[in-house]
């Protein structure tokens, strides 16, 4: 746990600086009430109104993120494979190969399926 | 065979955990400052190579060449005014130039500045800490950093913010994949994911015995995995919204892409404040992994005491500085990518090329270290081969096939509808009328002439 200890007092140092900042702007700058300004900024005309909570947006970014995850989870799997390869061996190498394939396959299908595609 | 040679070694593992806390102190403060001077003339290094390469002076009016431009920068952006508009997430709001600044420092705690040295009468290793995970914990750091941008744009309520967030933030962890594969052939080498260790495994590159001659190997990975170096460094572009992948920042479509609603205070700067630091790490894991972290260069090396006691932190520096020109240098290079271009070289280009360069370095170490039974890997190797070709063979033939359709079904459109005036309903002018060729003709006539057109129509 020692290992982590210095990190900590890095993020103390780094979220203290940070939230100094962007606590602080409100009060060094002038504030002249404006009704323009406190709209959102969309070049001048008027803003589209946005639903409380969030809108809709593109499906293509979730498949992204989905996407992700099966890949993240692969690297994950990867890493320990790689740090311990040495002691491993080809028993290793061999399962790490059908564990790739398997991922391939899934990763063909989403290709094929336009998944990767954005129009 | 290899033997490995005994080199100048650094630091391991277990020389972490030791400092007292106000050494840790020291460095963290060191690393903090560091990284907000190396923002400020960052900055101010970026604009005056940048113009120098485009043929003008830059920032040359605030102190001695400009030097002071970006301090005066951030001074004036604590003194603009700071919008909240009326319709935003206020929490969100608030809280995302925080998430996004935070994790970009702390990336930076387990980069390796040097070796052992003596501070105030303690040994102590130049390195704040480090991980037995040391690099998982960069690539976590960077993955904390997307929520920031998220947030940033969700927390907004504007389409351009929205918009933006969203294409940043797929774009940042789509290139973490391959960034993240790009590493793995590193390991495979060094063992381990300990960043002070991988420095040391570099070292020594070892002999290569052939025929009575010893060649020495290079140490660095950058050349031993030239591939892996490639693509890490085409990650590194996009994992940092960099030209040529800066398209967060498309301003000719998205405005300011994710921090469109941060007036230029201090919240912006934040996020500036960010990019700048993810810049420095990505380049320090780039020296870490493949130019021998702060080991010293080939002449200099030849020199004994040049990787012992404070040198090595010059060593570093100066790659550091040589890595963050590369990014001016691309900057000032390269035109921006398309969207499609850019999600397309991520996901169908560079992740199934590490994982195919992943497998060869693996089968290769592999080879070595099993030494006999050659035939089973080769068999292997071919197989991979094979399968690899049929399926391209199937996308190939398929992707074809749908061009072709696609192709045949235009052209048959297009006949179909190159003699009616109104195309299918919808009314287009015919392309050649007079006029557009210059020929100014009679207003009588043309309008008879259209009159006789709709009425036409109408029937």
């Amino acid at each position: 746990m020692e290992l982590y200890v210095p990190i900590l007092i890095l993020a103390v140092l780094a979220a203290g600086f940070a939230i100094f900042s962007v606590g602080i702007a409100p009060f060094t700058g002038p504030a002249r009430w404006n009704r323009a300004k406190l709209d959102a900024y969309e070049c001048g005309i008027e803003p589209t109104p946005q639903p409380v909570g969030g809108g809709r947006f593109p499906l293509k970014y979730m498949i992204t993120a989905m996407l992700f995850i099966v890949f993240d989870i692969e690297i994950i799997f990867l890493y320990p494979w790689a740090v311990a390869f040495d002691q491993l061996g080809l028993f290793g190498l061999v399962e790490m190969v059908l564990f790739i394939v398997t991922v391939l396959v899934a990763y063909a299908y989403v290709w094929r399926r336009r998944g990767l595609d954005w129009d | 065979m290899t033997t490995m040679l005994a080199g100048p070694i650094g630091p391991s593992l277990a020389d972490f955990g030791k400092d007292p806390w106000w050494i840790s102190l020291i460095k963290a403060v060191f690393i903090f400052v560091f990284l907000m001077l190396g923002v400020l003339f960052g900055v101010w290094t970026e604009r005056k190579l940048i113009s120098r390469m485009q043929n003008r002076y830059g920032p040359n009016r605030a102190g001695k060449f400009g030097l002071l431009q970006s301090v005066a920068d951030g001074l004036k952006m604590g003194l603009k005014e700071d919008l909240m508009p009326r319709t935003v997430d206020r929490v969100v709001f608030f809280l995302a130039p925080v998430i996004i600044a935070v994790p970009a420092f702390l990336a930076f705690s387990i980069v390796p500045f040097g070796p052992m040295v003596s501070m105030f009468g303690v040994q102590t290793p130049l390195q704040l800490t480090d991980l037995p995970v040391a690099v998982l914990f960069v690539l976590a750091m960077a993955s904390m950093g997307v929520y920031g941008i998220v947030l940033a744009g969700w927390g907004s309520r504007s389409p351009y913010a929205l918009l933006g967030g969203l294409r940043s933030s797929a774009q940042v962890i789509s290139y973490e994949i391959a960034m993240a594969l790009s590493l793995v052939a590193v390991f495979l080498f060094a063992g381990t994911l300990s960043t002070s260790e991988i420095v040391n495994a570099q070292a020594a590159g070892g002999t290569w015995e052939i025929g009575g001659l010893s060649i020495p190997l290079p140490s660095w990975y950058v050349v031993m995995l030239f591939p892996s170096f490639l693509i890490y460094v085409v990650t590194m572009l996009g994992e940092t919204n960099r030209v040529p992948f800066d398209l967060p920042e498309g301003e000719g479509e998205l405005v300011g892409g994710f921090h469109t609603e941060y007036s230029s205070s201090l919240k912006f700067a934040m996020f500036m404040l960010a990019e700048y630091v993810n810049m420095f790490t990505v380049s320090a894991l780039a020296i870490t992994m493949f130019f021998g972290g702060w080991q010293a260069p080939w002449p200099i090396s030849l020199w004994d005491g040049a990787n012992t006691g404070w040198w090595p932190m010059l060593w570093f520096f100066g790659k550091l500085v040589i890595a963050f020109c590369f990014f001016v240098w691309v900057r000032a290079s390269l035109p921006r990518v398309r969207y499609d271009q850019l999600m397309a070289l991520g996901w169908k280009l560079l992740i199934p090329i590490s994982l195919a360069w992943i497998v060869l370095v693996a089968t290769v170490r592999a080879l070595r270290l099993e030494g006999g039974d050659r035939t089973l890997v080769m068999a292997m190797l071919g197989v991979i081969v094979v399968v690899i070709g049929v399926l391209y063979y199937a996308f190939d033939t398929s992707r074809e096939r749908k061009k072709k359709d696609q192709q045949a079904q235009v052209r048959e459109e297009f006949a179909r509808l190159r003699n009616e005036p109104t195309a299918g309903g919808f009314p287009v002018p015919p392309l050649d009328l007079p006029h557009y060729h210059g020929v100014s003709s009679r207003p009588a006539v043309t309008r008879a002439d259209s009159k006789e057109v709709t009425s036409e129509a109408k029937v």
